[in-house]
């Protein structure tokens, strides 16, 4: 069974008038443990794409599978389960709570999925240590260079032991060195973790480091090619 | 499943956050809780005073006075007119079936000394059934005995407060003191009975037998002529029956006609006490409404505040949302926030309240009593306008969708 399976997902927004189709269509599966990139040009549909596979958004039209269960016929507070349980999210704008410490930004899926203080406190401070930011637990987030908020973001989507990771530019907001560093991350939990992961990317070079690249433009998929890592 | 002591704790990092938002938020609820206690003690001090003065001015009680009063209002001031007579007061007790004990009086001022004191009180002129009809009893000695009204008898009952002042701690039975310098012997001590419904002490004052009063303290009085004849019934149901047998005796009396209007007033006091009583009810209840009102302006604050909180926090909420809140865990962190602004709020007013209360009771001779069932149902009703007021920001922050909270700008 693939983990995620979608067909003829549509998304359709209705904007005074102008219909546009984000999404046209979309019917392709990924398994479980691949590295997949998402490449097209800006507005192609990849961020619409992944919403609503990441259990964000509801489609217009489709369906979308994951692990077998069809999303669509989730409420709210399902989707929230999903999103809780299954689905480490990483943004291109990090999206960590201002004010609030880097143990407390990854302590928080824990606090909606019911752990105690403690195993949250112990946990967070585990997934820290595994991103490298072991003794910068305290900082707030407006006290770490981006490349770190990036990593505690990572550290937030891996504490609940998610076995998908949904990235959407992670490193559009990071320089060169950056980048490397978070994708070399992706990679040890692909390959060591067996997590899934699928990334949005507008560089080749980041793309380079995944194993199939989906290729998006006006909502359709143009090319989807298996790859192996060189 | 979520963690009460994490909610808490982020709601208090996202009140301190804007900590004079806060603060004035607070302030509304403060300023309700505080005007609600406050008003409610002022208001049910007055009762308490009313009620204590109900048993103090006697039960059943009807007045009668000279002078009539009318529609339009006091056509004569009450007692200007010297034709109430000690007859009249016989003749009520004795063919009003309704009545069950009368006494006439005659009142004034008058200075009275003792030793090298002296003091200016009230002195009432009645008969021994004066304390009977006015529920009265005697600390100490004895009341007047009918043969002392025969006998003009120079005796006086007196007052704690003239005690207090004239005596100076001696025992007053026995002692003589003048009155108008005429030399009275003190055979009885009134019980003490604090002040009546407008704020005089009843406490002055001195008893001395109608006749004597008459003869040698209110020189010049018609004879047989009295002031006022206090009537008292058996009970509260009489008083309308007394009231009217009274009026229909006393126009006979007086040889009044059918279309002509009374010479006299017939008052019924624990009427009025209780229409006093009554409405000193209806203004706790008011004061406590209006003060209510400041309290629920309070909230519509909290709920503004929240709104706004809302508005700025929508992609807090969404990043929430993201990593798997639900809509219960985003309802509950707003109302926990509008409950910890009300709680706090509350419990601030508690103490301005009790604090101001006292203030008021201690500047003023307005007496304020605290009660404790108000202060528990402001606190508790500052909390339910933290939950209602905070529900509907709670509500519309539980239902933003989570795509669209992420990107707000
Ligand atoms: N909330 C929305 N309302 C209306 N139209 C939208 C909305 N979100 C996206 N769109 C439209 O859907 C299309 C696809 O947008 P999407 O964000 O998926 O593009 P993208 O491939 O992620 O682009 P980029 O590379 O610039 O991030 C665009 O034309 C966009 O204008
Ligand atoms: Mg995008």
């Amino acid at each position: 069974m693939a983990l995620i399976e979608t067909v003829g997902l549509k998304k359709i927004y209705n904007l005074g008038g102008s219909v546009i189709a984000a999404l046209d269509g979309i019917t392709t599966n990924i398994e479980k443990g691949e590295f997949v990139a998402i490449m097209g040009p800006s507005g192609s549909g990849k961020s619409t794409f992944m919403n609503l596979i990441g259990c964000l958004d509801k489609p217009t039209a489709g369906r979308c599978f994951l692990e077998g269960m069809d999303i669509g016929c989730l409420n709210r507070d399902e989707l929230a389960v999903i999103r809780n349980k299954k689905i480490g999210f990483v943004f291109q704008s990090f999206n960590l709570l201002p004010r609030t410490s880097a143990i407390e930004n990854v302590e928080l899926p824990m606090l909606y999925s019911g752990l105690s203080p403690l195993d949250r406190k112990l946990r967070a401070r585990k997934a820290l240590k595994m991103m490298g930011l072991e003794g910068r637990e305290e900082h707030l987030p407006n006290q770490l260079s981006g490349g770190q908020q990036q990593r505690v973001a990572i550290a937030r989507a891996l504490v609940n032991d998610a076995p998908l990771i949904m990235a959407d530019e992670p490193t559009g907001n990071l320089d060169t060195k950056a980048s490397e560093e978070i994708m070399e991350l992706f990679v040890k939990l692909n390959e060591e973790s067996h997590i899934t992961v699928i990334l949005v990317t507008h560089e080749h070079d980041i793309a380079a480091f995944s194993k199939r690249i989906i290729r998006f433009l006006d909502g359709k998929i143009v090319s989807d090619e298996k790859r192996s890592r060189p | 499943m979520i963690n009460l002591a994490a909610t808490v704790k982020i709601s208090l990092r996202a009140l301190k956050i804007n900590k004079m938002r806060s603060a004035l938020t607070m302030l509304g609820i403060v300023i309700g809780v505080t005007a609600v206690i406050i008003m409610v003690a002022i208001g049910s001090g007055a009762r308490e005073r009313v009620s204590r003065q109900i048993s103090s001015a006697g039960s059943n009680l009807l007045v009668v006075v000279p002078g009539s009063m009318t529609a339009g209002g006091i056509r004569m001031g009450f007692g200007t007119q010297a034709n109430l007579t000690t007859k009249d007061a016989e003749a009520i007790l004795k063919e009003c079936p309704a009545v069950w004990d009368v006494s006439p009086e005659v009142h004034g001022a008058a200075q009275v000394v003792f030793g090298n004191q002296n003091w200016s009180t009230a002195i009432t002129a009645t008969t021994p059934s004066y304390l009977n009809v006015r529920d009265w009893l005697l600390d100490d000695g004895r009341n007047f005995s009918d043969q002392d009204i025969r006998n003009t008898t120079k005796v006086c009952i007196v007052g704690q407060t003239i005690v207090e002042n004239l005596f100076a701690g001696q025992d007053p039975i026995d002692q003589i003191i003048r009155i108008k310098k005429v030399p009275f012997v003190v055979i009885g001590v009134l019980e003490a009975k604090g002040q009546d419904l407008m704020g005089q002490d009843q406490d002055d004052m001195i008893l001395i037998p109608i006749t004597t009063g008459r003869k040698k303290v209110f020189g010049s009085l018609r004879p047989d002529m009295v002031r006022s004849i206090i009537v008292k019934t058996v009970s509260t149901q009489e008083l309308p029956q007394a009231e009217t047998q009274i009026q229909e005796l006393l126009r006979q009396r007086h040889h009044i006609g059918p279309k002509e209007e009374e010479d006299f007033t017939v008052r019924n006091l624990t009427q009025m006490l209780q229409m006093a009583e009554k409405s000193t009810r209806i203004m706790t209840m008011l004061l406590g409404a209006i003060a209510s009102i400041s309290l629920l302006v309070g909230g519509i604050g909290i709920m503004n505040i929240m709104l706004v909180s809302v508005t700025e926090r929508t992609r807090e909420i969404g990043i929430r949302m993201a990593v798997g809140a639900k809509v219960r865990d985003i309802r509950l962190q707003f109302i926990t926030e509008a409950l910890i602004l009300s709680m706090i709020g509350g419990a601030i007013g508690i103490i301005m309240g009790i604090a101001g209360a006292k203030l008021i009771a201690l500047l003023t001779d307005w007496s304020a009593m605290v009660s404790l069932p108000a202060t528990a149902a402001a606190f508790g009703f500052s909390g339910l306008v933290g939950i209602f007021f905070g529900f509907y920001p709670a509500y519309k922050a539980s239902l933003l969708n989570p795509i669209e909270a992420l990107r707000y700008e």
